[in-house]
């Protein structure tokens, strides 16, 4: 469903992507993990056209992302994105966020989109939050809020930038918890995350990437229990034993 | 005292006619003003190579004329070009372009101040550059925008004055006459200056109120 082959990309010298080539499956729930800066977070932009690429091709159902094309509308309906720093739009409330893509992009009829976004919102367990802004809610809140929204544009994917880093730690389990329940469902999940516990329970695949290359990937449970790369082996041990 | 207010009685009518040519000149250029400025700053925040650099041009040419220069070259100059204005329409533009490059650096400074993740976010649930500004970015920038806009409403009421030097009789030129016939120069423009108070006051309140919303969030 999303096809990366040899993609570069570099911010002014310095190369972040060095040719990464993966693949994501309909149904598959894939994390990539790795250090900070090494482009796991630029390889999720990249597939949604928030960044461009320089080199290679990225393909999602066979249509290739061009941030310059106008296609990219189409894919960014499919594919939607989950951000560090959730981007709610603060002026509005939680529901209308929530329907913000349905009926101003998706041209949906506003009364089906409100209530679609209200079922979504109850999804989240957020059901009594709907007229609230997100200034009021809390970080978890906003973040299960603009995971409805993401929902709300019925994409085939959604790609998760780090979605619980900004979070307190007592609010990070209501995330996953939601997080787990979509991919229970079946949605194609690609997670950019430092949550070693969420990858190795809920994702079928784990990509470890250094330096802007693939180090290791396979399934979740090999790579983190048995990582065969030194470098994996050497981040797996700072990130669970940090002392 | 009773000498003012006899004089007040007789040139009040007068005045008034000029206050009526001072609204129409403030809103008329105000409204020129929000308009061009708009499209400077909209121009400017583009991410588009040569509309930016023509945005950022413009601005600093009209923010380098004096107004009542610019004046001067629509009202006398133009017509050498073969464009005649009235004074009225001379005013009204060229207070209206002269403020477009205050409105435009005020537009980006709201326009900028929106966290680029909203625009983001925007962008990845498909919504192009001319929504995003219009569903997310503008409506938040005005809040952040309207206290030094109506700065700019107060700033151009009294430079609605400036007219005067193109013939338009509005509030200070009707005052100048008046005092150059009758010499009660003292009566006359204490007037005057009390009328423009009187038209600025509700401003400054506008803008008191615009300052504590804006504070508020």
């Amino acid at each position: 469903m999303i096809e990366l082959t040899d993609v570069h990309k570099s911010f002014g010298k310095v190369e972040v992507l060095k040719g990464i080539t993966a693949s994501v499956e309909k149904g598959e729930v894939v994390c990539i993990i790795g250090p900070s800066g090494s482009g796991k977070s630029t390889i999720l932009r990249c597939i949604n056209g928030l960044e461009s690429y320089d080199r290679g091709d990225i393909r999602v159902e066979g249509a290739r992302v061009d941030r310059a094309a106008p296609s990219i509308v189409s894919i960014r309906t499919q594919v939607s994105m989950v951000f560090q720093r959730f981007n709610l739009f603060p002026h509005r409330t939680a529901l209308e966020n929530v329907i913000e893509g349905p009926v101003y992009v998706k041209k949906e009829r506003r009364a089906e989109a409100l209530e679609r976004g209200r079922a979504l919102l109850a999804r989240v367990g957020l059901a009594e939050k709907a007229e609230v802004h997100p200034p009021q809610l809390s970080g978890g809140q906003q973040q299960r809020v603009a995971i409805a929204r993401a929902l709300a544009m019925q994409p085939k994917a959604i790609l998760f930038d780090e979605p619980t880093s900004a979070l307190d730690p007592e609010l990070v389990g209501d995330v996953l918890s939601v997080m787990r329940k979509l991919a229970d469902d079946g949605m194609t999940m690609v997670v950019v995350t430092h949550e070693m516990g969420f990858a190795r329970d809920v994702a079928d695949r784990v990509l470890f990437i250094d330096g802007g290359v693939i180090v290791e990937q396979g399934a979740a449970k090999s790579v983190l229990n048995q990582p065969q790369h030194a470098r994996t082996q050497d981040f797996l041990r700072r990130v669970l034993h940090p002392l | 005292m009773q000498a003012f207010w006899r004089d007040t009685v007789e040139f009040l009518p007068i005045l008034m006619h000029g206050v009526a040519l001072t609204i129409i000149v403030t809103i008329g250029s105000l409204l020129l003003s929000t308009f061009l400025g708009l499209i400077w700053a909209l121009m400017r925040v583009s991410g588009i190579g040569v509309l930016s650099g023509l945005s950022a041009s413009l601005i600093n040419v009209i923010r380098g004329i004096p107004i009542i220069v610019l004046l001067f070259y629509l009202y006398f100059v133009m017509p050498d070009l073969g464009v005649t204005l009235t004074a009225l329409q001379a005013a009204i533009l060229g207070l209206g372009i002269a403020y477009s490059a205050y409105q435009a650096e005020n537009f980006r400074a709201g326009i900028e101040a929106i966290d680029k993740g909203q625009i983001e976010a925007a962008q990845a649930i498909g919504m192009g550059w001319w929504q995003t500004m219009r569903r997310v970015v503008l409506p938040q920038a005005i809040k952040i925008v309207l206290p030094p806009y109506g700065n700019v409403m107060i700033m151009m009421l009294k430079d609605s004055s400036q007219a005067s030097t193109i013939t338009v009789a509005e509030l200070a030129l009707q005052g100048k006459l008046i005092a150059s016939s009758t010499f009660k120069n003292t009566s006359v423009f204490t007037l005057v200056a009390l009328m423009y108070l009187t038209m600025s006051i509700p401003l400054i309140l506008l803008v008191r109120h615009f300052e504590k919303r804006a504070g508020q969030k």
